[in-house]
């Protein structure tokens, strides 16, 4: 789109983003919340919504909305209660959903995002509690829908943003820190494929500097924080275009389509909906205590923020290594755990960003997999420190026997595998003497000016050290030695 | 066999050895035999299995160690969900479908040793006045000519009056245990709102429902209460107040401070026989010490309003559940979402049930909401705020149990309105989710049971029926 007319546009977008609580059962039924099982598997008559039952309101999913309150420094309710959002659809097992409508959990709060231009808090203005649906399912060729009601009942919460974020940019950088977020906090696994996470866009454009938002668009079915930003991206000059063709907009749900990465208006009217929402008669007034606020304030994690401040400010690293080293919680972890038997804050940081995230990358696996703690990590960081063996040989060398063997310290290790760097020069010059001894007439043409040879001394000299050498004591004393003869 | 009307004289004799449980359940099952093709008061009736709980029973009562309810044979509203039995809600669109587990109130009545004996007609979903809005048919009142038996409880009562068995569990929602009690001669207990947990009960309008008893002594209503009322898991709106010993019957006061509503009593509409006979007690009343007072309530012409407006409002939502995709009645030929809808609910819900409907999605409709369910909210407040006031002052507020005695068949089934204003009198306990219960109260002309409603403060069920049996003569 012509960077010019793009200029004359404000956008305004809202999100809403459900996150699916990782509670063990459902939020009004004892049936287990997990993904994954056999369709119809995690099912009651609580879920199916059978005549004569009764939700049942499970406090985990309630603390776990606490902790997302707390986390964002909204404002707790202490009294609220449950709405009934009536409508009808197969994956709705009692033709209404039970959410918060007038009485939200949380009310305000906010999330920090990073963009170019610096920081922004991206406010919420509420965050509240409800329950899933099932799922639908078409099968190819086959004429009936069958639908799952094993998600039927997952506790939800939905965070509904102001309509303040003004691009794609902004609403990719918010939802990773709220990805990041809710998996620090252990609340949700965070992982939009499988929808534990979703986002609802609303989008709308409007002349720079009107004070009325144009008319908004919601884009529904992105399945990644990537997709979520290509959506808004494809949206925006759509909009435009239209504005500047003078087009209406139509308020509307759009699909957005991965395999395009076009949205596409969809066929039902959320506009025509009226949800007929009244007070749910069968829960009683939700009351958060001081005592139960505090209970749950105690069992706060460090928050990302948190610790990014303490490892540039505490532990002075660099803002990337404190990025890149919170970016989950579990890294966080390790890197803090390592830093309790080292104080090389800045080569715990390096190994963990560098060996171990590759070995982590190319084998598939989480921080939570490593097999190396780490105290032991750190005893081979410690190793590095005290010139016994060099980085190359403790990422090449003794970390591979570190994954293998969980019992040897890295200095038996090294010690076994004869990797003890020599920086006795007494063993290093009888080395030294005996490559040069071997090679008279290279050191004549490296005394007659071919310095580049001194590579080639240094490689045999390894070679027969078996690598133990401490290069930097070696080239020193060879270089000693050359010049003397 | 003997004619039993308690539960005591029952107990008495089991234990004395005379009779034995087989013997009656034996003398249940043949008058429901004799009395039911006409009556309709039970649509499922569970011959084998009372006969075979019957002889556990008689074993237990031999070996010393029995339940509470042992000798008591029960019949259950088809509204309650009893496990592995079917239960439908007197509605096609509940057609085949079996509980799955039991209601709390079922449980604990089986954990005391009740025979369920089968389940007991009523007006779909417990909306009706005359157990005529049945997917089963109309239940007869076992006395007069044609007469209604009063709803939605109708088969509950009828089976009692009828001695099809000892007594029933309803529930009631505006009068739906105590107007057929007074219809047919009976006690009917309607317990204040959260004493006995809903879990089981197939919900009409969830801030209203409460399961009671009928039963044809008062102390037979209080022995249910015990057993069936008290915290619930299951239930988070059940209260956790302990359960009296309501069975004990014995009054607290000599005398007591009786208010009577004067709209109620001295009101045009009402039968002649029906404000006689509720005169009448009254002077009793007052000729036992009692102190009585008319006073004016005059909210009363809000009752019903308010009444309509918010259990209609809640069922709409209640019975949005019933779509033919999970269980129950599906209409044939649904090729298609929508059409699937529609012809299921349109072909499997009655008038009635679909006019509550209407009306309940109408007033939580976003542009009538405020208008009509968020001021019917307000009135409740007030009718509640006005009538705790009334009861700072009284023990008890009086009046007849319903304005007539029961219609004949088909009277009212017409006229929507003229069907409501039977509830007249019942629905304000409901809407302010205070106990009370309708004793009988002699007969009309023509012999039909009159009906006198007793209401009392929050909990006070244990006065309330100790007052009751005092006064029941």
């Amino acid at each position: 789109m012509n960077p010019e007319i793009r200029s004359k546009y404000e956008v305004v977008i809202g999100l809403e983003v459900h996150a699916q609580l990782q509670t063990e059962t459902k939020i009004f039924a004892a049936d287990p919340a997990s993904f994954g099982a056999l369709p119809n598997t995690h099912i009651s008559p609580i879920t199916l919504g059978h005549p004569g039952t009764l939700p049942k309101l499970n406090r985990k999913a309630v603390e776990y909305a606490i902790k997302l309150g707390l986390a964002v420094g909204s404002k707790i309710s202490d009294r609220q209660y449950f709405d009934r959002k009536n409508y009808f659809y197969p994956d709705l097992p009692k033709g209404y959903q039970i959410t918060q409508d007038k009485t939200p959990i949380c009310i305000g709060g906010g999330v920090k995002v990073k963009l170019k231009e610096g920081e922004k808090t991206v406010r919420f203005h509420h965050i509240h509690l409800e329950e899933d649906a099932g799922k639908m399912l078409h099968l190819d060729g086959e004429s009936d829908s069958l639908v799952d009601y094993n998600r039927a009942g997952t506790p939800l919460v939905e965070m509904v943003t102001e309509p303040e974020i003004k691009s794609a940019e902004e609403a990719f950088q918010f939802m990773t820190e709220v990805r990041k977020l809710v998996r620090y906090l252990g609340i949700c696994d965070g992982n939009m494929e499988e929808g534990s996470l979703r986002c609802d866009v609303n989008v709308s454009v409007m002349p720079v500097g009107s004070k009325v938002f144009g008319t908004k668009v919601e884009i529904k079915n992105m399945n990644s924080i990537r997709n979520v930003y290509r959506a808004i991206e494809f949206e925006i000059p759509r909009q435009i275009e239209m504005v500047e063709r003078g087009e209406a907009i139509i308020q509307e749900t759009r699909s957005f389509d991965a395999n395009t990465g076009k949205t596409h208006g969809m066929r039902e009217k959320e506009s025509m909906n009226d949800y007929r929402y009244f007070p749910e008669p069968d829960l009683t007034p939700l009351i958060i205590s001081e005592d139960w606020l505090s209970a749950v304030k105690t069992q706060m994690p460090a928050l990302p923020w948190e610790l990014f401040e303490k490892f540039t400010r505490e532990y002075h690293l660099p803002e990337y290594d404190a990025g890149v080293l919170t970016d989950s919680r579990e890294i966080a972890e390790y890197f803090e755990a390592t830093c309790s038997f080292t104080n090389n804050y800045k080569a715990v940081s390096n190994w963990i960003m560098g060996t171990v995230k590759s070995y982590l990358n190319e084998n598939n696996l989480e921080i939570s997999d490593f097999s190396v703690s780490p105290e032991r990590l750190a005893q081979l960081i410690i190793l590095v420190d005290e010139d016994k063996v060099s980085n190359s040989t403790a990422a090449q060398k003794i970390f591979p026997e570190l994954l293998k063997d969980s019992v040897k310290t890295p200095l038996q290790i090294a010690e076994t595998n004869n990797l003890i760097q020599q920086s006795n020069t007494d063993s290093l010059q009888s080395l030294i003497d005996e490559v040069l001894a071997a090679n008279q007439p290279k050191v004549k043409e490296y005394k007659q000016g071919k310095k580049g040879l001194l590579g080639m001394f240094m490689g045999e000299i390894m070679k027969k050290s078996k690598g133990s050498a401490d290069p930097k004591v070696t080239t020193a004393l060879l270089q000693k030695t050359l010049d003397s003869l | 066999m003997k004619n039993y009307s308690t539960l005591r004289e029952i107990q008495k004799d089991l234990l004395a050895g005379t009779i034995t449980c087989r013997q009656l359940v034996e003398f249940y099952l043949k008058n429901i035999d004799e009395k039911n093709l006409k009556l309709n008061a039970f649509v499922s009736v569970y011959a084998e299995e009372s006969l075979q709980k019957a002889d556990e029973v008689d074993l237990k009562i031999k070996s010393g160690n029995y339940g509470k309810l042992a000798g008591m044979v029960l019949g259950i509203k088809d509204l309650l969900c009893y496990k592995d039995h079917p239960v439908s809600a007197g509605s096609k669109i509940l057609d085949g479908f079996e509980a799955q587990f039991n209601g709390t109130a079922v449980q604990r009545v089986l954990d005391e040793d009740a025979i369920i004996i089968g389940r007991q007609n009523c007006d779909e979903f417990g909306m009706g006045s005359t157990n005529e809005n049945s997917n089963f048919g109309p239940v007869l009142n076992a006395v007069g000519d044609h007469r209604v038996a009063g709803g939605s409880s109708g088969g509950s009562a009828v089976a009692v009056q009828a001695d099809m068995c000892l007594a029933s569990l309803g529930t009631d929602t505006g009068g739906s245990v105590r107007m057929p009690a007074g219809f047919c001669g009976l006690v009917g207990l309607k317990p204040t709102y959260s004493r006995v947990s809903r879990w089981g009960l197939i919900a009409y309008a969830s801030s209203f429902d409460c399961i009671g008893p009928i039963t044809k002594s008062v102390e037979d209503s209080a022995i249910l209460l015990e057993v069936i009322a008290g915290s619930d898991e299951q239930d988070s709106t059940v209260s956790t107040k302990e359960v009296e010993a309501y069975s004990e019957l014995v009054p607290e006061k000599k005398s007591y401070k009786i208010a009577y509503l004067r709209e109620a009593v001295e009101s045009e509409g009402l039968q002649p026989e029906v404000k006689a006979a509720t005169i009448a007690k009254l002077d009793f009343l007052k000729s036992q010490g009692h102190t009585v007072e008319a006073v004016d309530f005059p909210l009363i012409k809000h009752f019903l309003p308010t009444y309509y407006i918010l259990t209609t409002a809640e069922s709409s939502s209640n019975l949005s559940r019933f779509d033919g995709v999970k269980y129950g009645f599906r209409a044939a030929n649904s090729k298609e979402l929508i059409t699937m809808y529609k012809k299921t609910r349109s072909e499997a819900f009655r008038n009635e049930t679909r006019r509550r409907i209407m009306l309940g999605t109408f007033v939580l409709s976003a542009s009538y909401y405020d208008a009509y369910y968020t001021k019917a909210q307000k009135v409740r407040r007030l009718v509640k705020e006005y009538t705790d006031s009334l009861l700072e002052n009284y023990d008890f507020l009086v009046c007849p149990t319903t304005p007539t005695t029961a219609y004949k068949i088909g009277e009212k089934t017409a006229d929507p309105i003229q069907m409501y204003l039977g509830d007249l009198f019942t629905v304000q306990a409901n809407v302010v989710g205070l106990p009370a219960i309708s004793i009988p109260n002699g007969e009309d002309n023509e012999g039909m049971p009159i009906g006198f409603q007793i209401m009392a403060g929050a909990f006070q069920e244990k006065e309330l029926l100790a007052f009751s049996n005092a006064i029941l003569v």
